[in-house]
């Protein structure tokens, strides 16, 4: 590098260096790279340069001025950095101090999603019948989520699912986003000796997203088993739950004869609407709210129950489906997009927790 | 799965209305998912004669047309077709008609002073094609009176339905037909095709080098064909369910596998290498070219077909180009096997091949059709390609699919809940092809058909948790093989009968009063979701994923908890907390215009894989400042915002707030100076709070003042169920001192709160902070705290002495704690 170059390098570091606040660093970098800067005067002057010494002079003139950029650059991130630990320093509170007595705004500020509302709902409707809740992991064991309910790995039903997975953890197996809250059923099975009566209410995943579909929705898991229960008890409890939900009491619905792996009989359930208005309870259209059936033997043998003595039926749902029908919601999408203004909407006070006695 | 009317006809003898098949069809379980009926739209247009097409008198364009359609009434119809014309035969709609393409109602109706009682159509106007350059024009033998669509072969409705994973038998239009016979809608039509005569030795033979991958294959060559285009009645089939037609041999091939849901192959024998097929697991390096134009490079794991050339197929996945019949087929062999379904399943799904076969293989095939099925479609292939057939050849053995199952009548109402009776049921057993072996009063003993794989299959095993100790585990092996076989049958009996047929019954309570449904710890979330709510915050629920960057500025990401399959890029890491949920939810509102938000939302944290590496938090956001208003001035949300809010929380979980303690051991993505965590004892942290960092806003988007908390909620102790001690209510009034003391401004404040509550317990009830101040009249460094003591008396009021010696006692204990000293 020839001396000058040089020289303006060492002079410019030497004036970073002293440079302690933005404004001497705009200075520092005005006098090099600024309109009449040392380096832009360099560059203005290559004109002059011999042709035969032009090219490597102006490669190195260039070179200093990246140099000269980044070293401002430097300069201002660390000058920018000791600013904010000291303002950060002089900010300093003492939150050990007791807080307000109030908060900012009150009860008629704040609001209950209606996905917790629902919950509440099922919770209390379903209490009266002598449902108790259960939970269970998002993050599940693929055996939970499938093997167990008797999907094994090469059931087309596994494709069905567009099942989300994380990496396999010790074991080798790919544990998966729960695609259903069936895996509780196995869990409290496991957990607890029959009679069972549990609900799940809880978040699923499916890899799949678009006006109806959701990559993360809720579903409320029943599970009955007991001596004696039949399909007519199934009949009865979910007419009777979904009658007290909607809050009509001559609610039709149907049920029709399909498939899940762990039930069987299994059955989908209609109810009467009006598919143009959405009006519910009458219109003579069906629209299917849910399945269920009685649990497949082999899904209480996995879990250690003798079909032979114990019976049973569970059944599933959609949490935020049976929302937008109760409530005429129209789109699934703004129910996860915490848009203050679709929360005051469609959101509910908290002073009116859901209770049968209140009406829910 | 989609069949026309006409074609399920073929199978069933019915005079059942389309409506009456499609809710039987949907009450059995197989669920209609759409009927496209043209048929319905075209009913009230009817093929007329015009007897007569003359000018109208004042209208150039228009003719006055006098036109029969054999109902006694000759019509007078004004048409402006240019094709109008006496003796034509054409379409005429009466009044009350809709037209199908623009929905217009028609109606008598005046045209320049002539009554026109109805409308000749067009094509387009009929919904059925572009043509509009004149009414339509049809053959004269074409039969007056009749509707229109039937005499055109327009009223055939296309039935689709969805066929569940278990019913590979109802994949046929034959399957669907003994459904829906065996529900009473009908008889089914017997199926037994004639042997074809073989005139010569198969050119080819098989080879199964895996019987457990293809237990049996049958094959047989039909040579002297001249393929080409299939007849019409074939194409309209295919074309009605959405296939295209290619030529007479694939026509075929797809025909069967509709029809009685058997896929079938057929090789053209030029083009095999060799005089063998053989079928065999793939090898290191092998592919083939795929039907569907793709090369596909086969594993060892996979089943093919392959002659001296390679591999020709992907066995019952899909056939391959290179041996593929075309036009210039003279001669060709026809494979009708049967493959493992778990295979085909795990093949196609490696390949990600979808193909009709696959899907009819992987649920099962029928197991006793192959010989039956090759003879109906030799014969099909001669009646369309001409020819003579070879002898039949085959490899492996017809499996022994031969098994019984058992029922006992009491179930159908002990785990039915029906009332059917014993004949009603083995009748509809035996309309779905089961037949008896053995009855007595309590059950039916039946032989499976050979085409439900679903039923006493056994097929898939248990798979038992391992937890489970060896006895039990055994015993409900056992209960469950016992009863298996019986809950299909049980199955096939309800839902013949429909399941609306089954009588609710309101389920029996253990009590009247039923216990709470929620453990004490469950109602934690409900709570604290509704103290938040009643703070002013919104309840939020987000998904448990977002993009791994966000989440790495609220805490670990480890690759553990990434999405192997994410949706998007942006939905690919489970979050750490909530809190970087609704921080990004907040930035959004912001975004449109409203900077003062408070967000709550209790969900998942996800630390690990493990159920208890999953936490429950609520956490919450607070941005902008307070509302303006008359009686107290708008401020910026701040720390102690926060704080409340996470204290709320622990106190309405019945956590004693008097005991916590202040740390500022926050989070990173916290202001390091403005934030803390809320500590049980010395170690466990029950909430942070505090503002966010300055960086971090920057990095979010939220560029106003932003607070927030998050509680632990797993790690708040059970509440204990105990009744509260006797309240102490002192019959002497509680007296108040002020104390002021000046302190070194890094002294905690809870630390003198402390040591003055500490100071005399006996007396001293309550102490709280009521003024601090930092200024200039007081030293560098030092602030002044003020502390409001409540002095509770119990056996008799205080004495100023008592009271002095108290104070004395509450200066020396915060000076010994804290360094302060009190202000004069």
């Amino acid at each position: 590098m020839s001396d000058d170059l040089a020289r303006l390098q060492a002079d410019t570091e030497a004036a970073l260096a002293a440079a302690t606040d933005p404004r001497a660093l705009d200075a520092v970098r005005v006098a090099t790279l600024g309109k009449s800067g040392a380096l832009t005067a360099l560059l203005k002057a290559l004109g002059g340069v011999p042709p035969e010494e032009r090219k490597e002079r102006g490669a190195a003139v260039n070179r200093l001025k990246a140099t000269l950029e980044a070293a401002i650059e430097a300069r201002r991130a660390s000058l920018d950095a000791a600013a904010l630990e000291a303002r950060l320093a002089a900010e300093r509170m003492d939150v050990s101090l007791p807080a307000r007595p109030f908060p900012p705004a009150g009860p008629d500020a704040g609001a209950i999603h209606p996905i917790a509302r629902t919950i509440e709902e099922l919770t209390a409707i379903f209490g009266t019948m002598g449902f108790a809740v259960a939970e269970g992991p998002d993050i599940e064991g693929d055996w939970y989520n499938f093997s167990a309910l008797n999907i094994p790995d090469h059931h087309p039903a596994r494709q069905d699912h567009d099942t989300f997975y994380v990496p396999a953890g010790p074991d080798g197996r790919r544990p998966v986003l729960r695609t259903h809250t069936s895996p509780v059923q196995i869990r409290t099975m496991l957990a607890q000796e029959p009679p069972i009566r549990v609900i799940v209410p809880g978040r699923t995943y499916r890899a799949d997203h678009d006006a109806t579909h959701s990559p993360m929705f809720h579903q409320v898991e029943g599970l009955l088993i007991d001596k004696g229960i039949t399909l007519g008890h199934l009949k009865g409890c979910l007419i009777d739950f979904l009658r007290a939900f909607f809050d009509i009491r001559d609610l039709p619905v149907r049920f029709r004869s399909s498939y899940f792996p762990f039930t069987e009989p299994s059955m989908e359930v209609d109810i009467g609407w009006n598919r143009k208005t959405g009006e519910l309870g009458k219109g003579g259209d069906w629209l299917e709210i849910l399945g269920s059936g009685m649990v497949h033997p082999k899904v209480l043998a996995n879990c250690g129950i003798d079909p032979r003595e114990f019976q049973g039926f569970a059944f599933g749902m959609g949490i935020e489906r049976i929302t937008m029908l109760k409530h005429g919601i129209p789109d699934l999408r703004p129910f996860y997009d915490s848009d203050v203004r679709w929360l005051k909407h469609y959101g509910t006070s908290p002073l009116s927790p859901a209770s049968l006695a209140e009406g829910v | 799965m989609k069949f026309s009317l006409s074609w399920l006809k073929r199978h069933l003898e019915t005079d059942a209305t389309l409506e009456q098949i499609s809710t039987t069809l949907s009450a059995i379980g197989l669920e209609v998912e759409g009927i496209e009926d043209r048929g319905a739209a075209l009913a009230p247009f009817r093929i007329a004669h015009v007897i007569e097409a003359v000018q109208h008198p004042d209208a150039d364009k228009l003719r006055v047309c006098q036109v029969d359609i054999a109902d006694g009434t000759i019509r007078t119809i004004v048409c402006g077709a240019p094709n109008a014309r006496t003796g034509m035969k054409t379409v005429l709609g009466l009044p009350g008609a809709v037209v199908p393409a623009n929905g217009m109602v028609l109606k008598v109706g005046k045209i320049r002073g002539v009554e026109s009682q109805g409308m000749m159509c067009s094509s387009r106007e009929l919904g059925l094609g572009d043509e509009h350059d004149g009414i339509i024009d049809l053959p004269a033998d074409a039969p007056v009176g009749q509707p229109y669509a039937s005499w055109a072969g327009l009223d055939d409705p296309v039935i689709e339905i969805s066929v569940t994973p278990n019913r590979g038998d109802a994949l046929s239009v034959r399957g669907v037909a003994r459904d829906l016979a065996a529900a009473g809608l009908g008889t089914l039509k017997p199926f037994a095709p004639a042997p074809v005569q073989a005139a010569y030795p198969s050119p080819l033979a098989w080879s199964v080098d895996d019987l457990a991958g293809c237990p049996w294959v049958l094959g047989r060559a039909v040579r002297g064909v001249k393929n080409g285009p299939s007849p019409k009645w074939l194409q309209d089939k295919l074309v009605s369910i959405g296939l295209r037609p290619i030529n007479a041999l694939v026509d075929v091939t797809n025909w069967f596998t509709y029809d009685l849901g058997r896929p079938l192959h057929v090789f053209d024998v030029a083009k095999v290498k060799g005089d063998t097929l053989v079928i065999r697991r793939g090898r290191e390096g092998e592919s083939y070219l795929a039907l569907n134009g793709k090369e596909i490079s086969v594993t060892r794991d996979d089943l093919v077909i392959a002659d001296d050339g390679g591999v020709e197929s992907l066995a019952g996945i899909m056939g391959g180009e290179h041996s593929g019949s075309d036009l210039g087929t003279t001669e060709v062999f026809i494979e009708c096997a049967l493959f493992d379904p778990v295979q085909i399943a795990l093949s196609g799904r490696r390949h990600e091949l979808r193909s009709d076969a696959r899907q009819r293989f992987e649920r099962g095939v029928d197991q006793a059709l192959p010989p039956a099925a090759l003879e109906a479609a030799t014969a099909l292939i001669i009646e369309l390609c001409g020819g003579e057939a070879s002898e039949i050849t085959a490899a492996g053995a017809e499996p022994q699919w031969q098994r019984t199952a058992h029922l006992r009548f009491e179930r159908i109402a002990g785990l039915g809940g029906s009332s059917i009776t014993p004949d009603e049921a083995v009748e509809g057993l035996e309309r779905l092809g089961f037949s008896v072996a053995s009855r007595d009063e309590a059950g039916v003993t039946v032989n499976v058909p050979s085409w439900r794989n679903d039923v006493a299959g056994g097929q898939g095993g248990l798979a038992q948790s391992p937890e489970l100790a060896p006895e039990r585990a055994a015993k409900a092996a056992e209960g469950c093989a016992a009863i298996e076989p019986e809950c299909d049958l049980l199955e096939e009996v309800l839902r013949l009968r429909g399941l609306d047929a089954v009588p609710p019954v309101s389920l029996p309570v253990p009590s009247p009063v039923p216990q709470s449904s929620l453990t004490a710890r469950q109602t934690r979330t409900s709570l604290a979701r509704r103290v938040l709510a009643a703070r002013g915050m919104l309840d939020c629920v987000s998904f448990g994923f977002l993009d791994d960057k966000t989440a790495a500025l609220f805490g670990d990401t480890p690759a553990s908890l990434r999405l192997e399959n994410p949706i998007a890029a942006d939905l690919n890491q489970m979050r750490p907390t909530p809190l970087a949920s609704i921080a990004l939810a907040a930035a959004r509102n912001i975004a449109r215009g409203y900077p003062d938000v408070a967000l709550a939302e209790i969900g998942g944290a996800y630390r690990d894989i493990t159920p208890a590496g999953q936490l429950t938090v609520a956490a919450g956001l607070r941005t902008g400042f307070t509302p303006r208003h008359w009686s107290e001035p708008a401020r910026a949300v701040d720390a102690m915002d926060a704080k409340g809010d996470a204290l709320a929380v622990l106190a309405s979980l019945g956590v004693p707030t008097a005991a916590l303690s202040v740390a500022a051991e926050a989070p990173g993505f916290y202001h390091p100076g403005r934030s803390g965590v809320i500590k049980q004892g010395p170690k466990t942290v029950l909430a942070t709070f505090g503002e966010l960092h300055p960086t971090l806003r920057g990095q979010l988007d939220l560029p106003g003042p932003a607070v927030a908390f998050e509680v632990f909620l797993d790690l708040v102790a059970d509440p204990k169920k105990r009744k509260k001690a006797v309240p102490d209510l002192p019959a002497f009034q509680p007296l108040k001192r002020d104390f002021a003391f000046l302190v070194d401004a890094t002294v905690p404040a809870e630390n003198l709160v402390r040591a003055a509550r500490g100071a005399e317990r006996a007396l001293i009830t309550d102490v709280a902070l009521f003024d601090r101040y930092a200024g200039e009249r007081l030293p560098e460094g030092k602030v002044s705290l003020a502390l409001e003591v409540t002095l509770q008396p119990r056996d008799a009021s205080l004495t100023d002495a008592e009271i002095e010696a108290v104070g004395a006692k509450i200066v020396a204990a915060v000076t010994k704690a804290t360094g302060a000293t009190l202000r004069g």
